[in-house]
């Protein structure tokens, strides 16, 4: 089997078509399951019961059941439990990463806000800080530089993650691949994929280190 | 009424059924330094924590310059805006210094005021003029302290001992009425402690009113006008240094001198 420049440049394409929905999903993914963990997070660490169990059990749920089986649930749930016209493919992958990564993102928060020593909030107080403030200008960094580890993980696991959504037939880098061998017979563009994960996360890693770097300043 | 700047009434301060205050009286005058002394788990950390409002007292009245600043009898809450603006008035240096890791020593000292000055009517205009004073205040106050070589290090870069003039400089930066010392050396190896004892000591030569929990009784003895002995959650002493560290009347206070000596 020999391949040519031509089939290179018209698997290429059609990878890197694919690999456009890829970075879609996992950027929208990020976009709001960022701000949404936190909000969970909150809801978690919270006081009042009536809010902190029933997030508890959610974010049981969310973790305690497959990414996949929670995909076929959005997406084929609304027309069989209730008969109506379910979702389209992309919202329903987009909303499904997004509830899902919030869930594990917002464990990663409540870790990172549980590490700052509570002298932090009570030198803030005596300060004369509002709480507001004390979070914004004190904690948040100290958060962020704990988190950075454990969220760069979550983030190359998500870049990942993301191929699942071929399970409800969404055109992705994966499925693009898959598809030569039913129209062509070729299986190696199907591996050839792994090249653009490669890439992505090789990308992320150096990113993450950088912030990491940039954050060694203090302890 | 003389010129008590702070008097604690019948403060008391139970966690759970363990009562930690029980009718606690005391109060001072300007420009004075008490020393509080006892045993651990006699309630002197939580006497500064009730008074710095960081604990809630259960009950008592605590008065600042004749003023009623803390009603723990009624049982009402503060809202958060009264509650920065009482605590502004006082200042505490932490046993563990609680520096904000992310911050230089200038900037540490800076922040409150920084933050602080932005409630100024004047701030939009004035803005350049404040945060220039507030800086040249802060390196005058780091100046003090003797860490003028410091001001654009970061917390991680110092010692326990330089850390805790930090703690102090940016406790000193808003001002307080009355300056807590919660145990200032107790975290600090002890070739370290004569450091901060030495500021301690300058700062009740510029007659900052102070109150100190500390181990150290010769420093007690030496820099305080009063001192009190606390046990088991009350005051079991209390008078001049003499009186109480030479010679103390209550068994108590005797027993515990004895075991530091």
């Amino acid at each position: 089997m020999s391949i040519t420049l031509n089939d290179l440049i018209l698997v290429g394409t059609k990878l890197a078509e694919g690999f456009n929905v890829t970075l879609q999903i996992f950027a929208l993914t990020l976009l709001f399951a960022l701000p949404l963990g936190l909000i969970i997070s909150f809801g978690s660490m919270s006081k009042i019961a009536i809010i902190k169990y029933p997030i508890k059990l959610f974010i049981w749920i969310i973790r305690g059941t497959p990414l996949m089986l929670q995909l076929l649930v959005v997406y084929y749930g609304p027309s069989i439990l209730f008969g109506v016209k379910g979702l389209s493919n992309f919202p329903a992958v987009i909303i499904t990463f997004v509830i899902n990564y919030a869930c594990y993102f917002s464990e990663i928060y409540r870790g990172g806000i549980e590490s700052v020593p509570k002298g932090q909030y009570e030198a803030g107080q005596v300060l004369g800080l509002k709480k507001s403030q004390t979070f914004f200008r004190i904690v948040l960094l100290q958060v962020v530089k704990h988190i950075v580890p454990p969220m760069s993980n979550e983030i190359i696991t998500l870049v990942k993650d993301t191929s699942l959504a071929r399970t409800i037939m969404l055109y992705e880098v994966i499925w693009a691949g898959q598809k030569f061998i039913t129209s062509r017979g070729w299986l190696w563009p199907l591996f050839a994929t792994a090249v653009f994960y490669l890439l992505f996360c090789g990308i992320l890693t150096l990113l993450f280190g950088y912030i990491e770097k940039k954050l060694d300043y203090f302890n | 009424m003389s010129n008590k700047i702070l008097e604690v009434k019948n403060l008391s301060k139970h966690f759970g059924k363990t009562k930690v205050l029980m009718d606690i009286n005391f109060s001072m005058e300007e420009g004075q330094v008490v020393s509080v002394i006892g045993s651990s788990g006699s309630g002197k950390t939580t006497l500064l924590r009730c008074i710095n409002m960081l604990e809630v007292a259960n009950g008592g009245k605590i008065y600042l310059d004749g003023n009623l600043f803390i009603d723990a009898d009624s049982g009402m809450k503060y809202t958060q805006k009264e509650l920065r603006e009482k605590q502004l008035s006082l200042g505490l240096v932490f046993q563990d210094f609680n520096l904000f890791p992310q911050y230089s020593v200038l900037e540490n000292v800076t922040l409150a005021p920084r933050l602080l000055a932005k409630e100024r009517p004047d701030y939009k205009e004035r803005k350049k003029e404040i945060l220039h004073e507030i800086e040249e205040n802060a390196k005058e106050i780091l100046a003090s302290v003797g860490l003028s070589e410091k001001l654009n290090n970061y917390p991680c870069q110092l010692s326990g001992g330089q850390k805790q003039r930090v703690s102090i400089a940016r406790a000193l930066a808003l001002k307080p009425r009355v300056l807590f010392f919660d145990e200032p050396t107790s975290a600090l190896d002890p070739e370290l402690t004569g450091e901060i004892l030495k500021v301690i000591r300058q700062l009740a030569a510029e007659h900052i009113t102070m109150i100190i929990v500390t181990h150290e009784i010769d420093f007690a003895y030496s820099v305080s006008d009063k001192v009190i002995f606390m046990d088991k959650g009350v005051i079991a002493e209390e008078g001049t240094p003499d009186e109480v560290l030479k010679n103390p009347k209550n068994p108590r206070t005797q027993a515990f001198l004895q075991k530091l000596s």
